[in-house]
């Protein structure tokens, strides 16, 4: 499978379960935001064992970790739920003094898992950008805004989006896919 | 809606991502306790707002958030050019008679 599981539903029912898209909670992870220049970069990328992309609006990742470019200093790492503690001793011991900021932000992110044919219809009705699959390809992830929400949006899959917005604007999102999912039921 | 093109990113996004930034190139003074009320003024607050080409700074704040410059067209709304933060001025002439034609 082609697809990149770094997040998986948290197995409760889905929030949107409509003909053609499903939007689901994402289980808890380990979430980092990692700034700092190039000489950090190079760095912490090894450390964190994925690798920290340069390219932008790119991401690598691992089976269970993965880096997203937010911007030419700024990425956001995810991992496991429960390695925080580990990754920050063995990212910062790597770093020693490079001047870095290293953020854990686990609590701060929650995401959101929009799959299915119609998933990028879905995401369209708020979104501004290009979402054919020879533009914005899997894997790619980009910072952008959904509605009035800031969000961290990334092609996991051909036919899978996460939506990695703050907690606060989590029922402001899923609020607004459920409502616009109404329509492919009418359809 | 204004799309505006983002070097850092390389992508075109629509304005609502951005934020703009005033006018570019403005140099804060090294020492500012030496100026006289009238220089700091000037530096504080006169621009050029020039009718036609204008160079600014923009802020990608919901993308890469980085600031960067752009010449605009104030009369038309229409980006000519961007280009990064600490990237000289380009030749403003050339790009007028350039959009001219």
């Amino acid at each position: 499978m082609s697809e990149i599981a770094i997040h998986q539903a948290n197995g409760a029912a889905p929030v949107v379960s409509a003909r053609g898209a499903k939007v689901n909670l994402a289980a808890p992870l380990a979430r980092f935001s990692f700034r700092g220049p190039e000489a950090a970069c190079v760095k912490a990328g090894p450390a964190f064992r994925t690798g920290l992309p340069t390219t932008p609006l790119s991401s690598s990742h691992t089976q269970t970790r993965a880096a997203l470019w937010l911007g030419p200093d700024e990425w956001l790492l995810l991992a496991a739920d429960g390695s925080a503690g580990q990754i920050f001793g063995v990212i910062e011991a790597a770093l020693g003094d490079t001047p870095h900021a290293l953020v854990d932000v686990s609590e701060r992110n929650t995401a959101l898992i929009v799959s299915g044919p119609r998933a990028a219809w879905l995401l369209n009705s708020q979104l501004f950008l290009d979402l054919d699959d020879t533009v914005f390809h899997v894997g790619m992830a980009t910072r952008t805004l959904f509605a009035k929400a800031e969000i961290v949006l990334w092609r996991t899959g051909k036919d899978q989006f996460v939506i990695e917005c703050w907690r606060s604007f989590l029922p402001y999102v899923a609020g607004l896919l459920a409502e616009v999912a109404r329509e492919l039921e009418v359809a | 809606m204004l799309l505006i093109h983002c070097p850092y990113c390389g992508v075109e996004r629509p304005e609502i991502e951005f934020r703009y930034g005033g006018e570019a190139h403005i140099a804060r003074p090294a020492e500012p306790s030496k100026l006289s009320d009238e220089e700091w003024a000037e530096f504080l607050y006169m621009r050029t707002n020039p009718r036609g080409l204008m160079a600014e700074r923009w802020r990608h704040v919901h993308g890469c958030g980085r600031f960067f410059n752009a010449i605009r067209d104030t009369v038309s709304d229409r980006f000519l050019k961007v280009y990064k933060a600490g990237e000289k001025r380009p030749d403003m002439k050339k790009l007028a008679a350039e959009a001219a034609q």
